[in-house]
């Protein structure tokens, strides 16, 4: 006998309700499968321990570098990670079953996008003060590196979430994928390699660091919309 | 009258084809006159000599590259919000003329920069910014081109350039924090006031590449439409007659 | 029409007009139907006639060229959301994660419509459906049966008005598609409606069967 549940009770949908089943979901995913975040990070450590051994190990060039170096490896790490986000539910038809939900895309994209940023992003940010030793940066670059990940890497999540969204089920694969997110990660590479840049210079990191928040802040509002729209043009 | 006599396609494909002639001969008669000015009556510049006559054409292409850019996303506008097919097949229309002023632009700007700065390129937050425009530019394209369904693809870039619109201004307002860090701006025009006959030049030779512009996407836009009807009836009887 | 004459219900469902070209190739038009209460409207035609596409426009999921989808009345472009919430759709994709056991992707899958669940609740759908000792296998390592068996688990649960199905039978071995059948009689008995793509002949006890044909 199958037992069925009570027709025309009506189901809720909320932001709150697609957020966590999202986020849950794709950690418990990550959990069973940990060597994917745990290679993000390998790679991170290991592109940023090639410079020394590229350009030289004299201890000024790298302190000099080392702050641009670190967040060109993040972003990097962050970009290697985006191909996974979509495509299996993609493959699978778990983005049809997300569409068709009573949840709003908003809530369902952004839970995606954190618990990506909480497997990719955090990490990098979590390794980058030990990287940042390597280099010989002081300890005041050392937080306002790690402060810069931590506001500029979510937002590499987020474009690079849409971007990964638009390029499902296209010719070109990763090579599309770079040149759709690369160019969108300029700006945040740029003001957060300038942060760290501008406190190991004596100057003042808090210009970068607003601009870098004022970013999120408005990727954090539009982003996760258009990523909804892009997963709904993909499964169309 | 009905506005949306000339959103279909079939109409569209006709009035573009009678228009885009025009719109090349003025552009060349600008061109023309907008040379005159630059290279043979405006005067030769205090600091920089004959070199500074390159302004005639990168400053136009600059502009162009960008306004092409917001026209285009505007039309991506409208192509996610009402589906309209012809606003995607203008947007697809006019990006690779958009990418060329962007490529010119830049070009122009290196051979500038050459005996003025002493190199062709610099890090500078203008170029750089210019540099990720043409990318973007291209993104649009590649993205475009993607898809077995050329619907598909539409959307997909439209949304693409809705992303990127938002992200010119961030690049573009760059430029302030980044250039208190790197080398200040090597060259620049405050204080030195530009000569009437400079400006009509480059005015003229807005004008010239606008009509350029105009003309480039009603004649591309005609084959985009062609590929993407060439079912309908209305084509099999063009081809026909 | 087969057998029984349509029950004196308003129309839940309602298509009119409905357009859908793939490419240059025009799948269907003029297509209109409706669907009510505990009324089962069977999609039928050879392969490649637009039954997919046609279940597909019909959830949203594909933008039809012409036409309106409503539900109670109201346009499903106006309120998407409200249709959504009473619809339980199963396309060819099973929407399955492999690394998930049985049970967790009922979980997740129920979560994902807005209907959590009880473990208990979860225990006795996959009982029902003979999945009881693999409940806490992994998806990968169940045969095609047995995933589509957590599927009619999931219908089971979700508390949908409307089932929009696309050969919900495929890859079932008989005595998968009589608990179907079991299924789509208790979905009709309460005014269930739905909407199935399929080949094999459906014949529920209680309710309404129709025909669409796609030529």
């Amino acid at each position: 006998m199958i037992a069925n549940a009570q027709a025309g009770t009506p189901v809720a949908g909320s932001f709150a309700g697609g957020f966590s089943w999202a986020m849950a979901r794709d950690l418990r995913l990550a959990w069973r499968h940990p060597d994917e975040a745990v290679l993000t990070v390998a790679f991170f450590a290991l592109v940023a321990s090639l410079f020394p051994l590229g350009i030289g190990a004299e201890p000024q060039l790298l302190t000099r570098i080392g702050p641009g170096v670190i967040w060109v490896g993040a972003l990097l790490a962050a970009f290697l990670a985006l191909p996974g986000l979509f495509a299996a539910d993609y493959a699978d038809g778990s983005l049809e079953q997300m569409t068709l939900s009573p949840h709003p895309a908003l809530g369902w994209a952004a839970g995606k996008i954190a618990a990506h940023w909480i497997v990719s992003g955090l990490p990098l940010t979590l390794l980058s003060p030990l990287i940042g030793l390597q280099y010989g940066l002081a300890p005041d670059t050392l937080a306002v590196q790690a402060l810069s990940l931590a506001i500029g890497t979510p937002v590499l999540s987020l474009l690079g979430g849409a971007c990964a969204a638009l390029a499902l089920g296209a010719r070109g694969g990763g090579m599309l994928l770079a040149l759709l997110a690369l160019p969108l990660f300029v700006p945040v590479l740029i003001f957060g390699a300038g942060a760290s840049e501008a406190q190991a210079t004596g100057l003042s990191a808090t210009p970068h660091l607003s601009l870098l928040g004022a970013a999120l802040i408005a990727a954090l509002v539009g982003l996760p919309a258009a990523i909804g729209m892009a997963v709904r043009i993909a499964v169309d | 009258m009905n506005w949306f006599y000339f959103s279909s396609p079939s109409t569209f494909y006709t009035l573009a084809g009678r228009l885009a002639p025009w719109f090349f001969i003025l552009a060349a008669a600008l061109a023309a006159w907008g040379l005159y000015l630059g290279l043979l009556v405006a005067p030769t510049d205090a600091q920089q000599g004959a070199v500074y006559r390159v302004i005639f054409i990168h400053v136009p292409t600059a502009w162009m590259s960008m306004f092409l850019y917001f026209v285009m996303a505007c039309y991506c506008g409208l192509t996610l919000v009402f589906n309209t097919r012809l606003s995607a097949m203008m947007a697809r229309a006019i990006a690779p003329t958009g990418a060329m002023f962007t490529f010119i632009a830049l070009w122009t700007g290196a051979f500038w920069g050459r005996p003025t700065w002493g190199t062709y390129w610099v890090w500078d937050a203008r170029l750089t910014s210019e540099l990720v425009l043409l990318f973007l530019y291209s993104g649009y394209i590649a993205l475009s081109n993607a898809f077995e369904d050329p619907r598909r693809g539409d959307r997909a870039a439209a949304l693409l350039a809705l992303i990127g619109v938002v992200n010119l201004p961030i690049i573009y307002f760059s430029v302030q924090w980044w250039n208190t860090l790197h080398q200040g701006s090597s060259v620049s025009f405050k204080g030195t006031s530009m000569h009437v006959t400079m400006l009509t030049g480059m005015l003229v030779m807005s004008a010239a590449a606008w009509m350029y512009a105009i003309g480039a996407t009603l004649v591309r836009v005609r084959s985009v439409i062609l590929e993407r009807e060439r079912r309908a009836q209305w084509v099999r009887d063009a081809g026909a007659a | 029409m087969t057998g029984k004459h349509r029950s004196g219900e308003p129309d839940v469902l309602q298509v009119r007009d409905l357009a859908c070209r793939r490419g240059p190739a025009l799948l269907f038009s003029k297509l209109d139907f409706e669907v009510a209460g505990g009324e089962l409207l069977c999609v039928r035609g050879p392969n490649g006639c637009g039954k997919t596409t046609l279940l597909r426009c019909v959830t949203g999921l594909t933008r039809p060229d012409e036409g309106i989808v409503s539900w109670h009345g109201e346009s499903s472009r106006v309120d998407p959301e409200r249709m959504r919430a009473a619809m339980a759709y199963a396309g060819h994709l099973p929407g399955l994660k492999d690394d998930l056991s049985a049970e967790e992707n009922l979980e997740f899958s129920l979560r994902l419509r807005g209907a959590p669940t009880t473990a208990e609740q979860r225990r006795d759908a996959l009982a029902a459906v003979g999945l009881d000792k693999r409940r806490r296998l992994p998806a990968r390592r169940l045969s095609a049966g047995q995933r589509r068996r957590i599927g009619l688990a999931r219908l089971a649960l979700d508390p949908a008005d409307l089932w929009v199905l696309d050969e919900p039978l495929t890859a079932l071995d008989d005595a998968g598609q009589a608990l179907f059948v079991e299924l789509l009689d208790r979905h009709l008995a309460r005014a269930g409606l739905a909407l199935v793509a399929t080949h094999h002949r459906l014949a529920p006890t209680s309710g309404v069967v129709r025909e669409l044909r796609l030529a």
